[in-house]
């Protein structure tokens, strides 16, 4: 029973916790947070699984920026509680069968990957650095590093124009 | 030998005549339609003349003359040609048929002179005579086959030639249906014959006939099935039924073809098949009873009948049935004989039927005629002649012919005293309603009114072919006179060659007229027995009876119709044969083809294909459609059923690849 | 670090994705929708790294970064839609939005 065990399940529970308030919860405000939660517990997992940049990432844009915005809104909108009326026939006959279904069958096949197991005992690799990380994206992925820049300008131009009230 | 090597010209004649006048003739005077019609036919007599003087000089072994035209259905093995024959048969039917036809042409020119559509009407009638032609002079089955059903065509386009009226069209339709069920029998017949003999030819036929000996039960069930198609053709029991309602018809064409010619393509049909029909006795019995029991039955359908010509309707069927029963008895010679004087006075008594009509200015009911004699007198002498000459009163044609047919009945190697007993009565019959009908046309004083009654004799276009014929109907009887009255059989021996050809061995010695002056009476003896045998004592019978009755004492008929009410009321009503068969074959006919196959099979299972396809569609489309439904989490649900889906198959791609 | 099996990690993804896919599916706000969405990207992030770690290489973690580098980028602009739909006083439940019917 060693540390990162214990922490796997723990945050893994977390993780799923988090994801079961996203969808019980009645107000938006509440799934919100909720969701935060599972992005903290998941960047926890990122970390043990050598990854701590990323989890940084994760939670300093997502957790940070991203889930922020979406409480503004919802602030901002005072988006009350959802109604009660009925699901559509088609979601709940199809679609909570299937999602469930989809959910374990896709756990079933991921576990008995080739890929499971075991990571390499022997090579105790290091944890990624950001700066072999940020060679990757220099070098190799350059080109869609820039295209996101330009991604991120698009969507803050369309956010702006969007939003703006018609004079 | 001009006219041997073209038969097709006696063909080709009436035609062209008949295209001629269809095509173009709807604008011509009538002047220039008659001239077209009338001489084609005469031609086509003409070059029928022709041929029995070029036959005359013929060898017997050159007969039957054959001329090979053109082939015409190659499939298989069979094969049939356009082929037409002359033999001493059809040069006996080939003039009556272009002699009486010709005749009744000339005089449709004067019948038919008031009448819309006067052109369609002689091209008809030409076309009758192709196709009669045709009849005659098949050498195959199908060719004869062709004939048959072309006369039978022209007959519902002429019953029916005054098409805008209901009656007129029915009574055409029913013609052809009613002859339709006895063709039908005939075709079975055909192919029983092409089965049996791998051919439809006549001279092949014969041959194999008289060569290889052929099952009794095959050869029967041939010659009755070819029977049921003269049974609809010639109107005997039980598809009679059209020939009265074709009445309805100018009365030309009840002349011509349900009288002289049509008519009696039954009759020469079996006369044609003898050698099959003699060697199959059953058969020869079926159509001899046949013949008896429809002319005693018309003719007491005849007896009480009031429109003149619904009672030379019945006298037909009657007068048809003595021609089968002739033929049954194994006297085709008879048959055809009385085949031939039948044309002549039938053809007469129509045509002064239609004089009558016309003169009393379309009317056609007995019971308001009378005292006519004197005032169409022409009319009047030719119609007693004919009459004399049907109801076989000696002298006179039709007492040559009905006295072969009831002396074969009685006397020959097929006879039956039942049968002939038949006969005999229906020819007292025929004598008191044809004499019954002269009587009320007639004598005595008119019972119409003189002042709305023009009363006038027909134009010379239609007398003379009266006299013509009545002519015929004194000395045509003369060519079968018999040896008592001092002349040879000739009909009988001129036919001969046709009727013992193919004979079995049995009955070679029959029809022989040498073999008859052979036997042992004087002639003297033979012409007291001719005189006072029993035709001629009902004959005069009737006469006598149809005199007092209608002459004596008029209300005679009355009283007796009121004591006897019951059987009156049935003859009147022709025994309820019409109503009985609406009822046991007409009316569920009608329902079968309204509720089953109408409503069952084309509205229910037809449309309900195509219309229930059409439905499907629809409704399928309809339920898809409810897919667009606007709910977007519905959307979701189905991007989501893709997406499984999608993996899944990915999934058993990747397994059943990779493992 | 190294003694948990990949296929944990796996699991706990699918099991994510999962229940972002029933959140999609079943809530009627537009906004949580899209929070699912997130949800669903952060599973997916968690097996990039999972077997980038596997294989020993960086690419998945590249990827972990546009995933999110995107995923804030669509954010934006999905709110910024959100806003202009309240601006308009439409309701903002998934079912009033039927506007996509035939």
């Amino acid at each position: 029973m060693s540390v990162p065990f214990v922490l796997f399940f723990v945050c893994g529970a977390l993780a799923v916790a988090g994801a079961i308030l996203v969808i019980v919860a009645r107000e938006p405000v509440h799934s919100a947070l909720a969701l935060v939660l599972v992005m903290v517990a998941l960047a926890v997992l990122y970390l043990l699984l050598g990854a701590p940049f990323i989890a940084a990432v994760q939670i300093i844009v997502y957790a940070g920026a991203i889930m922020v915005l979406f409480v503004f809104v919802i602030m901002l909108l005072n988006a009350g509680a959802e109604e009660r009326t009925d699901f559509s026939r088609v979601a709940k006959y199809i679609g909570l069968p299937l999602g469930f279904i989809l959910m374990l069958w896709a756990a079933h096949w991921l576990w008995r990957s080739p890929v499971g197991g075991a990571i390499g005992t022997a090579s105790a690799t290091p944890a990624a650095s950001s700066h072999d990380l940020s060679v990757e994206l220099f070098r190799q992925y350059l080109f869609p590093f820039e295209a996101t820049s330009i991604l991120i300008l698009i969507a803050i131009l369309g956010a702006l124009v969007l939003a703006k009230r018609e004079e | 030998m001009p006219i041997l090597d073209h038969l097709w010209i006696i063909l080709a004649l009436p035609l062209a005549g008949a295209a001629i006048n269809g095509l173009l003739g709807k604008r011509w005077p009538q002047s220039r339609v008659n001239a077209v019609a009338v001489g084609s036919v005469t031609l086509s007599f003409l070059a029928v003349l022709e041929l029995v003087r070029e036959f005359s000089q013929l060898t017997a072994d050159q007969i039957p003359f054959v001329g090979t035209y053109f082939t015409w259905i190659i499939a298989g093995p069979f094969h049939v040609d356009f082929a037409l024959a002359v033999d001493q048969l059809t040069v006996v039917m080939l003039l009556t048929v272009s002699f009486v036809g010709m005749l009744i042409h000339i005089y449709s020119t004067g019948y038919m002179a008031h009448e819309g559509g006067y052109y369609r009407f002689f091209s008809y009638l030409n076309l009758f005579m192709f196709f009669m032609l045709t009849l005659v002079m098949a050498t195959n089955l199908i060719v004869m086959f062709v004939g048959w059903e072309g006369v039978g065509l022209c007959s519902y386009l002429l019953i029916g030639f005054w098409f805008l009226k209901q009656s007129a069209t029915d009574a055409g339709k029913k013609a052809f249906i009613t002859t339709r069920i006895g063709d039908f029998g005939f075709t079975v017949g055909v192919l029983l014959v092409f089965a049996t003999f791998q051919s439809i030819d006549f001279g092949t036929i014969f041959k194999s006939l008289a060569a290889n000996p052929i099952s009794e039960v095959t050869l029967t069930t041939i010659s009755i099935l070819l029977f049921t198609g003269a049974v609809g053709k010639s109107a005997q029991l039980p598809l009679y039924v059209w020939l009265p309602d074709a009445m309805e018809g100018p009365t030309p064409v009840s002349a011509l073809i349900h009288a002289a010619t049509m008519v009696t393509a039954g009759v020469y049909m079996v006369a044609r098949m003898n050698p099959l029909f003699s060697r199959a006795p059953i058969a020869m019995f079926v159509v001899a009873v046949v013949g008896a029991v429809t002319a005693f039955y018309s003719a007491t359908i005849g007896l009480v009948q009031t429109d003149i010509k619904k009672v030379l309707a019945y006298s037909t069927v009657s007068q048809l049935g003595y021609m089968f029963l002739a033929c049954g008895v194994g006297s085709y010679a008879a048959g055809i004989f009385h085949l031939m004087t039948h044309a002549f006075f039938k053809g007469i008594l129509f045509l002064a039927a239609g004089s009558v009509i016309h003169a009393m200015g379309g009317n056609q009911d007995m019971m308001k005629m009378g005292g006519l004699a004197k005032k169409i007198p022409v009319t009047y002498w030719t119609m007693l002649i004919a009459t004399l000459a049907i109801a076989g009163i000696p002298g006179f044609a039709g007492f040559f012919s009905k006295d072969k047919i009831l002396e074969a009945a009685a006397s020959g190697p097929h006879a039956n005293l039942l049968l002939w007993l038949l006969g005999v009565a229906g020819a007292g019959l025929t004598s008191f309603y044809m004499f019954r009908l002269v009587f009320l046309t007639f004598f005595g004083t008119p019972r119409f009114d003189e002042h709305q009654v023009h009363v006038h004799e027909s134009p010379k276009n239609m007398t003379i072919p009266l006299i013509i014929l009545a002519f015929f109907s004194i000395f045509g009887g003369w060519l079968a006179a018999r040896h008592f009255v001092g002349g040879p059989d000739y009909f009988e021996r001129f036919l001969s060659p046709v009727f013992s050809a193919y004979a079995p061995q049995a009955e070679q010695a029959v029809g022989n007229p040498a073999a008859e002056s052979a036997m042992a009476e004087s002639p003297a003896l033979a012409l007291f027995h001719a005189l006072t045998g029993w035709p001629v004592i009902v004959a005069v019978l009737g006469l006598v009876l149809a005199w007092w009755f209608y002459i004596k004492s008029p209300d005679a008929p009355k009283r007796l119709a009121k004591s006897a009410h019951g059987l009156y009321l049935l003859l009147l009503n022709k025994y309820y044969v019409d109503e009985i068969y609406a009822a046991l074959i007409v009316r569920p006919l009608l329902w079968i083809s309204t509720r089953v196959l109408w409503h069952g099979v084309d509205e229910g299972l037809i449309d309900g294909v195509v219309n229930g396809s059409a439905h499907v569609a629809r409704a399928s489309g309809g339920r898809l459609r409810e897919l667009q439904s606007g709910n977007t989490r519905s959307y979701a649900s189905w991007v989501l059923v893709g997406v499984v889906g999608f993996t899944v198959l990915l999934l058993v791609l990747f397994v059943t690849g990779v493992h | 670090m190294n003694v948990i099996p990949i296929s944990y990690y796996l699991v706990l993804s699918a099991v994510l994705f999962g229940l972002g896919v029933i959140a999609f599916v079943f809530k009627r706000n537009v906004i949580t929708i899209f929070m699912s969405i997130e949800l669903m990207l952060n599973a997916v992030n968690l097996a990039f790294i999972a077997f980038a770690r596997a294989h020993n290489q960086l690419d998945g973690l590249v990827f972990v970064f546009f995933v999110i580098v995107v995923a804030a980028a669509e954010a934006a602009v999905g709110l910024a839609l959100v806003i202009m739909l309240a601006q308009n006083r439409q309701p903002l439940s998934v079912e009033r939005m039927n506007h996509l019917k035939l």
